[in-house]
């Protein structure tokens, strides 16, 4: 699969159709994935990845690449499709100024999610439908995809693209994903019970800010909380369920525009 | 600065428990004080007058409404979809309470409006596309091909009577008779111009025939004429769409789908009118009898919450079916004319006086009570059956003739006119109008002013009063300059607003714009965003844009979202 999305980018790339691959790379190690942009061939050899590990949703980075000349070269993987459609009806970016591929995704993996299987020292990794294969400093370790999938990724929605220019490989179908299980179970819930679940949830928040930054639905100018003007901005937090709050605005700021593509919990 | 703390309707006028209600006094004391401290002045803005105005719809409100403005010294255009203004005033026969015939005070002032330079008609035409705010509406007006050249038309009549399509139903006289494919109206049409019916013209269906065109010494006729497209600059609109009797096809019992001798009032009107297709001799129309017995059956869908008909009371049936029952008395005293009424309705000027003429002098039978079932024999009779509610018995008449009062319903093309005119309409499609009382010729939004029965049913006296009292609402904008608009208006942060629109799409008054805008960056680069902009002379801060808007870039000028905050804060303080 990366071997054909470098190949058809260079092509993209060489007819001038963009100038511009919006894609991922290594960081500093190989489960450490980012979003990488690649203006020529030999950079997309050297740098452009695409692997188990390449969960994030590039869709967001799109409202900064079209701000600059040219067309930009996007993958998406089909929930990148969502928040991509989203940012679109929003007016986040120029849809003229994107090339838009779709490209399948059977579910990421992560650093966490293996290290968490006692697996370290990763050096890269490899898949073949439902059989992952991890090389490590000390030899390959194989699993089985839906061992270690991410947590959004076990409740995947749809393996169809919703918007696209091309497809590499082929569309799959919309998903009878359950993910909305864990809400008849919320809904079950006395208002005690559910008061004492969310206390529990949102007492995780270290408020690093890491959700927002990630998110497709958040991409304000200036978000509220940033802005000391809004009454709600980033401050050290009174007691702690001011700093539970963070979570409970951010959750009403995003309803209705959240596509579920699950990158505040991957973050 | 000021800030009102209510505690007069807001708390002790509601509350029964004093000590809780001195409570709530104090909280609200409280955020009003904390209101009060984020107070910013507020300024009015101001914007200019478009010194013309639309009237939609060209029946008696429309007209009324035309020469008014147009008498106090402002140019005026009507619409009217028909290719003849009149309106259902032109097809009705007499007018009570005064028994004067409809066209000959309605036919003047039709051309009155043809004649005064300030008035523009535009016949047969639609608005498209209403765009714009109080003062400065732009309005796109789709005039409809006639396949008649309306300046070279003389309206001789000479097509009308050689086309060679003769069995066209004449809506004018609501398909009693038939009318050619290209025709006039009626004789006093204005504008007196002819119209080609596309359904049945024979020339435009099929490319053959082109017999009008021959026999046109004006060279008016053409083919090829397209709809055209206007576009016009308004300061004001009038609404007076008017309205239409409802169809009767759901009241099986009446058998008004049943017997052609079963008729609407509407219809019984066109069989009385001396231009009408009996030429004002009132005949059945199955066989061109005399009626010697006829049945009027009032509240025909009036009244009715079964959901076949209309809830609320048409208000002037009662007059006109007394009106009719009297007429037809005086022309015919051997008919005998029974009138069968859930209750007689006679509020008005010399009303009542006129419905105890019918009773009194005229000898109409008032029966109390409905009628169950109208059901036509095989000899030509029609056998109605009803109770009498005061007698309490059931009766049988065989009638010759059936005539039902039809409630009356909004124009369907008001629905769609509200949406492009965001003014309000009520479930039964109604406009409402701003205040019931203290504001009745008003829409709630700006600029837009309501004449006739589009704003709910009324007679020609109260139609006609209301036309005027539209007209001077509409002189009372039009001679000002400019408009003061309300402070109270929501304003854009443009470095804080993302362009999502939004705010755009919960706005109910179309006050929110966006346009491409360059933005200077930290960096001294220039960036091109797409930000958002309030028209501050439509906006009229409800505030659904502020709680809309993700990031907090649109705010509301004396209602801020920190003061709303405060305010909050204030009454959540121990």
């Amino acid at each position: 699969m990366q071997g054909m999305m470098i190949a058809r980018a260079k092509e993209l790339l060489q007819d001038g159709t963009v100038n511009r691959v919006l894609g991922w790379q290594a960081g500093e190690f190989a489960y450490d994935i980012t979003p990488a942009v690649f203006e020529t061939a030999e950079e997309l050899d050297a740098g452009f990845v695409y692997n188990a590990f390449c969960g994030n949703n590039l869709s967001k980075y799109l409202i900064k690449e079209t701000k600059k000349d040219g067309k930009v070269l996007v993958f998406l993987k089909p929930c990148d499709t969502y928040s991509f459609n989203q940012l679109l009806t929003e007016h986040r970016f120029d849809r003229e100024k994107v090339y838009a591929i779709g490209i399948p995704c059977e579910g990421k993996t992560s650093g966490e999610m293996l290290k968490a299987k006692g697996v370290s020292g990763i050096t890269g990794i490899d898949e073949d439908g439902d059989s992952i294969t991890v090389h490590t400093v000390y030899g390959d370790q194989g699993f089985n995809r839906s061992d270690v999938l991410e947590e959004r990724c076990l409740t995947c929605k749809s393996k169809k693209h919703v918007a696209y220019d091309e497809l590499i490989g082929e569309d799959g179908e919309v998903l009878d994903s359950h993910r909305f299980d864990m809400v008849a179970k919320l809904e079950a819930m006395t208002p005690d019970e559910r008061f004492a679940f969310w206390r529990s949830q949102l007492s995780k928040c270290i408020r690093c800010n890491a959700c927002r930054n990630v998110c497709p639905a958040c991409s304000c100018e200036k978000c509220v909380f940033d802005n000391p003007e809004s009454g709600i901005a980033q401050k050290a937090a009174a007691d702690s369920f001011e700093e539970n709050m963070f979570q409970i605005i951010r959750a009403f700021h995003v309803a209705g525009r959240c596509t579920d593509c699950g990158e505040c919990s991957r973050a | 600065m000021l800030e009102v703390a209510n505690i007069r309707e807001q708390c002790s006028w509601i509350h029964k428990d004093k000590a809780t209600a001195t409570e709530k006094a104090i909280i609200l004391g409280r955020a009003a004080i904390a209101k009060v401290q984020l107070n910013a002045p507020l300024t009015a803005g101001e914007s200019p007058v478009v010194k013309r105005a639309l009237v939609i719809g060209g029946g008696i409100a429309g007209i009324q409404t035309a020469l008014d403005i147009a008498e106090a010294g402002f140019d005026v255009d009507i619409v009217e979809k028909q290719p003849t203004i009149g309106g259902k005033m032109a097809q009705i026969d007499k007018t009570f309470p005064t028994l004067d015939c409809a066209a000959c005070i309605l036919t003047p002032k039709m051309v009155e409006c043809s004649q005064n330079e300030k008035v523009h008609i535009y016949a047969y035409s639609e608005v498209e596309e209403v765009k714009g705010f109080v003062g400065n509406f732009t309005v796109k007006i789709k005039k409809k091909a006639r396949y008649v050249d309306e300046n070279k038309c003389t309206g001789c009549g000479d097509c009308t009577t050689k086309c060679p399509m003769k069995n066209v139903p004449n809506e004018f006289n609501l398909g009693l008779d038939t009318r050619r494919a290209v025709y006039i109206p009626f004789a006093q049409a204005v504008p007196k111009v002819a119209t080609i019916d596309p359904n049945y013209c024979n020339m435009l269906k099929n490319g053959k025939c082109g017999l009008c065109a021959k026999v046109c010494g004006a060279g008016a006729i053409d083919y090829k004429q397209k709809d055209q497209y206007i576009e016009e600059q308004y300061g004001a609109i009038v609404v007076a769409t008017g309205y239409n009797p409802i169809k009767l096809d759901k009241f099986e019992e009446f058998g008004y789908s049943l017997s052609k001798d079963v008729v609407t009032s509407l219809e019984l009107e066109r069989l009385m009118n001396a231009a009408g297709p009996t030429g004002g001799t009132l005949l059945r129309p199955s066989d061109g009898k005399h009626p010697h017995t006829i049945v009027f059956v009032q509240c025909v869908g009036s009244r009715d919450t079964s959901g076949c008909g209309k809830p609320y009371c048409s208000k002037i049936c009662c007059m006109y079916t007394a009106k009719h029952a009297m007429l037809i008395r005086e022309k015919y005293p051997d008919t005998e004319v029974y009138v069968f009424y859930i209750d007689v309705r006679t509020p008005g000027k010399n009303f009542d006086e006129f419905y105890r003429r019918a009773v009194e002098q005229y000898g109409v039978h008032y029966i109390k009570g409905m009628v169950g079932k109208v059901a036509p024999r095989a000899n030509g009779k029609i056998m109605v059956q009803a109770s009498d509610l005061l007698m309490d018995e059931q009766l049988h008449i065989e009638a010759d003739l059936v005539v039902l009062a039809a409630a009356i319903e909004p124009d369907k093309s008001a629905r769609p006119l509200a949406t492009m005119l965001t003014a309000s309409m009520d479930t039964n499609d109604f406009f409402t109008e701003a205040h019931p009382k203290l504001r009745p010729v008003e829409s709630p939004t700006a600029g837009i002013f309501l004449s006739g029965v589009c704003q709910g049913p009324k007679d020609i006296p109260e139609t006609v009063s209301q036309a005027s009292a539209a007209a001077a609402k509409v002189i009372g904008l039009l001679v000002k300059d400019k408009l003061t608009t309300n402070p109270c208006v929501a304003h854009c942060n443009e470095l804080m607003c993302n362009g999502c629109s939004s705010c755009e799409r919960v706005c109910p008054y179309g006050a929110i714009t966006y346009s491409d805008k360059e933005f200077r960056m930290p960096d001294r680069t220039t960036q091109l965003r797409r930000v958002a902009s309030v028209n501050p002379a439509v906006c009229q801060g409800c505030g659904a844009c502020t709680v809309a808007c993700p990031s907090g870039a649109m705010d509301l000028n004396g209602f801020s979202n920190s003061q709303i905050m405060a305010e909050v804060d204030a009454i959540c303080q121990k």
